[in-house]
């Protein structure tokens, strides 16, 4: 199998605090891989590490079998980055700020158009960036991602603070770029985002991935985590471990006839991180 | 080459939606202009207003418009999305120093006509004001490398700005201040400009201002490598 992102031991301190211990990834290319964590967990650090903005204490990584630390201006138009707090010329329109980085590539004007049009602001393409909502600054970033048209996209957060349906459509966009076969690294703490995009996640907590493999892969292995949910006639609900206790226990509840409903609860990312970790992802 | 032309023409593009820093390169050829023409008091010296504004112009606009576009561009993290695209922090501060350059050369151009030097007063005129926009510049880089933020940066840029602005015409008043004022490179820009046509150009001018340079390049060199351009 091919990889397009590869990492191995990867460590990096700031100070006294490890921010990633140890990493190791491989991602085959044209998939959609997912770093989940919480808010500090070194997701953003190992994409810079990836990308080459940041040199790691120890281990190697590559990118498309060429190291992080050896990446050129070539390599670099080859894959596109999409940070959550990377700027926008504000009192520049849509298309002004892609222009820029158009001259800084040398690639042609008609890229622009194709970036716009596929994130659906072409029609926005000279309104000034300051009176873009924040879905549509989030669309211009990740328009500046795919302006390259690059084999590898690192997208960090790229629905963070978005509303349902303003993410839904990023949702599309990169759906649809994997379909093309593109390499899709993400980073994100919502589950629900890691489970409908990623063939493969990784949990990562205080600088170690805590757990590797696809969404349901990962959701099996902490089967024990299911539960039942039970509704009672008077109103209250009661939730019961996947046990052999439980099974007598709702046998009596069904007897007595004070039970409405009952359903099973299956692990989710988010359970098993809870599981792991003891610390909500969305934290 | 073509990433220096890309931050040029950005910086282009960017400055003439913003009226603070387009303000500052036009204000100063505007008032001399208009004071040139409508002024003109008794005993008042030829190009009075000439001498005054080129030396204001060259401790305001340069240093201003340095330290304010590094210091927004840090703070709204559009430096870090261009330093990703491999521009380089040398390509980065080429392409800007360039614009600030050739759009201080620019109102340069309107002090030398509007001054009416020609021949050599004109060569003389030219390269004082390099000297002096050359030095503002690289001291508004230091300013906006070291701040954080663009607040950051006006807190000092200001103090520094009315020191290097102001000193020179405060100087005609005072001797004391023209005493304290000959380390001040505005000030020495101010006795070339002052010079032109009348006297030869002191050597303790050239001394200041190749020290002055000395100083901030390596001022320069020490906030860079502190803190770098991100």
């Amino acid at each position: 199998m091919e990889f397009a992102i590869n990492a191995g031991n990867i460590t990096k301190t700031f100070g006294n605090r490890t921010v990633l211990d140890g990493i190791d990834l491989k991602i085959p290319k044209g998939e959609i891989f997912g770093l989940l964590g919480p808010s500090g967990a070194g997701k953003t650090t190992l994409i810079k590490i990836l990308t080459g903005q940041l040199r790691a204490d120890g281990g190697i990584s590559s990118i498309n079998g060429k190291s992080s630390t050896a990446l050129t201006g070539d390599d670099h138009r080859r894959f596109g980055i999409m940070m959550d707090d990377f700027g926008i010329y504000e009192r520049m329109n849509c298309y002004e700020n892609l222009k820029i980085f158009a001259r800084i590539y040398g690639i042609d004007d008609s890229c622009i158009k194709t970036a716009l049009e596929k994130v659906g602001l072409w029609k926005s393409a000279k309104t000034p960036a300051k009176k873009l909502s924040k879905g549509m600054k989030g669309r211009l970033r990740l328009a500046r991602a795919f302006m390259t048209d690059p084999d590898i996209l690192f997208l960090d957060e790229p629905t963070s603070g978005l509303d349902p349906t303003a993410a839904d459509e990023i949702h599309k966009i990169i759906l649809s770029d994997k379909a093309k076969g593109k390499t899709i690294f993400l980073t994100t703490h919502t589950m629900t985002e890691a489970e409908k995009l990623c063939g493969h996640v990784a949990l990562l907590n205080e600088g170690k991935i805590v757990e590797y493999g696809t969404p349901a892969e990962i959701c099996r292995r902490y089967d024990h985590c299911r539960k039942f949910r039970i509704h009672m006639r008077d109103g209250s609900d009661l939730e019961l471990p996947h046990t052999t206790d439980s099974a007598v226990q709702i046998s009596e509840l069904i007897g007595s006839g004070r039970m409405e409903t009952i359903h099973t609860t299956e692990p989710d990312l988010e359970t098993v991180f809870m599981e792991l970790t003891g610390k909500e992802l969305s934290a | 080459m073509r990433n220096i032309k890309a931050i040029f023409l950005k910086q282009l593009s960017d400055t003439l939606k913003n009226k603070m820093v387009l303000l500052q390169f036009l204000m100063f050829p505007v008032v001399v202009i208009v004071m040139e023409n409508s002024v003109d008091l008794e005993g008042m010296p030829e190009h009075f207003f000439v001498k005054l504004f080129a030396v204001m112009f060259v401790g305001m606009a340069p240093l201003t418009s340095m330290s304010s576009m590094i210091a927004e561009e840090k703070e709204k993290n559009t430096l870090r999305v261009l330093m990703m695209s491999n521009v380089k922090p040398a390509e980065y501060l080429a392409g800007v120093g360039a614009y600030v350059f050739l759009m201080c050369m620019a109102g340069t151009a309107v002090f030398a006509v509007v001054g009416g030097y020609e021949g050599k007063e004109l060569a003389v005129f030219i390269g004082a004001m390099t000297a002096g926009i050359l030095l503002s510049m690289i001291t508004g880089a230091v300013i906006g490398i070291w701040s954080k933020d663009q607040m950051t940066a006006t807190s000092i840029t200001y103090p520094v700005m009315i020191v290097f602005s102001f000193v020179p015409m405060l100087s005609m008043f005072n001797d004391t201040i023209k005493k304290a004022a000959q380390i001040v490179y505005s000030q020495q820009i101010s006795e070339i400009i002052n010079c032109i046509g009348t006297a030869d150009i002191k050597p303790v001018s050239i001394v200041v201002l190749a020290a002055e340079l000395a100083a901030v390049m390596m001022m320069f060199a020490y906030v860079y490598r502190r803190r770098g351009l991100e």
